[in-house]
């Protein structure tokens, strides 16, 4: 194709529009795994899980994505995220806490613990200090 | 004629008055600027989040699904924004005038308050209130629509309500809001389809996990976006309405000021030409 490899790439959050411009590849995490998509990508829908997002463009660039779905169109991609993060935006202490706590809730197993939860929880901080590495 | 001191405080007191409208006024500009542009921004987002639930309800739309079948409760259960503060004109009443004259039966009615002036107005009619999230309204965030989504989402499953309903002032443009009642649940989906026709003959979707999981993710992420959507521009209509409120109220401050200044000159007037008459009259007779 006469104008490369490269697709657009929309992210979109409740708040703003998160990124927009182009990207030859972008790797997320989903339901059915991690995956990386191209342009040319049959038309899809999947959902998002929390995990590190990557565009490859002129600049590599990552942000942890914790929700949402993604839209793949032929030469589009629109990502609806309900919660994404720079990893300027993260708090590294914060997100060590957080798996710390998500980790000991999971082990204790009692009763009352939400383990669905406790483990969106801790993929969540686990993306975070991904993204920061 | 009202007398020289009755007709000044009158007009000291309007004075006042106007100088709190105009305070408010310019309050309500400066959060109605910030308030559009929040709605404007998450617009994308919704569009978007339309389109793809309409696409996936066009593919999907026969297949049988606890969100887009009826589920046989007769509680429709309405989520209610208005503000918590009032003095903006019509802004609250309409909404709730909306559900109060509407077709729907004050018992079949369980509502969910965003606002406590919907809240106290609708609790005076006797409605039943399901929660309360006021403070929410203050500071719209996603985190806070998602919980009340949740929680709807919660008693509709469990078959206590059987429509949910979102009540709120839709933002046009500065001067125009509407209010609006808008079904949220269970999804119609033929009524989508008509007003998305052209769009849907775009491309066909696949989803990677199957259908029914999708509408099991992607629903209550739809729902919880039309409820933070509607917050967001309740908020902006709100502000919108107050200045229009406050702008007509200065105005009409304005008018009775001048009108009773006139009054106060003539009545001082008055005085005066009685006081030189009575002078003169008493000179005469001592003449």
């Amino acid at each position: 194709m006469a104008e490369g490899k490269n697709f657009e790439l929309r992210i979109i959050t409740p708040d703003r529009i998160f990124y927009e411009g182009e990207a030859s590849m972008v790797e997320f995490n989903t339901t059915e795994g991690e995956i990386g998509v191209l342009k040319g990508h049959i038309p899809m829908t999947v959902i998002v899980k929390p995990g590190v997002l990557t565009i490859y463009g002129e600049e590599t660039k990552e942000a942890a994505l914790h929700a949402g779905f993604v839209e793949i169109l032929q030469d589009k991609v629109t990502i609806m995220a309900e919660i994404i993060e720079w990893p300027n935006e993260i708090d590294l202490t914060r997100a060590e806490e957080a798996k710390e706590r998500a980790r000991h809730r999971i082990s204790e197993k009692s009763s009352e613990t939400d383990i669905l939860r406790a483990e969106t929880a801790l993929q969540r901080a686990i993306a975070r200090i991904e993204v920061l590495k | 004629m009202a007398s020289m001191r009755n007709i000044k405080r009158r007009k000291v007191s309007i004075q006042s008055t106007q100088q709190i409208t105009k305070a408010m006024k310019l309050v309500s500009t400066v959060k109605l600027q910030r308030a559009k542009t929040r709605a404007e921004h998450s617009k994308a987002y919704f569009n978007c989040m339309y389109e793809t639930v309409t696409s996936l309800l066009a593919k999907t739309g026969h297949i049988k699904h606890p969100y887009l079948t009826p589920n046989g409760s007769m509680k429709k259960a309405v989520i209610l924004i208005t503000s918590n503060r009032g003095l903006a004109g019509g802004y609250n009443s309409n909404i709730v005038k909306l559900i109060t004259k509407g077709e729907m039966k004050k018992d079949d009615v369980a509502f969910y308050a965003i606002g406590k002036k919907g809240r106290d107005a609708l609790l005076r009619n006797g409605y039943e209130m399901k929660a309360d999230y006021s403070e929410v309204i203050e500071e719209p965030a996603y985190v806070d629509a998602m919980a009340i989504c949740n929680e709807v989402l919660e008693a509709y499953a469990k078959g206590e309500i059987g429509e949910i309903y979102l009540a709120y002032t839709a933002f046009k443009n500065t001067v125009s809001h509407i209010p609006t009642l808008m079904k949220l649940l269970p999804v119609e989906a033929g009524e989508q389809e008509n007003q998305q026709k052209e769009k849907k003959a775009e491309a066909l979707m696949n989803f990677e996990t199957d259908e029914e999981e999708a509408l099991n993710m992607i629903i209550p992420k739809y729902v919880t976006s039309l409820i933070y959507g509607g917050m967001v521009e309740a908020v902006a209509s709100e502000n919108g309405a107050r200045m229009q409120a406050m702008d007509s109220a200065t105005s009409n401050a304005e008018d009775m000021i001048s009108k009773l200044s006139l009054q106060y000159n003539r009545a001082r007037q008055g005085t005066i030409t009685q006081e030189l008459t009575e002078i003169i009259a008493g000179a005469e007779a001592i003449s």
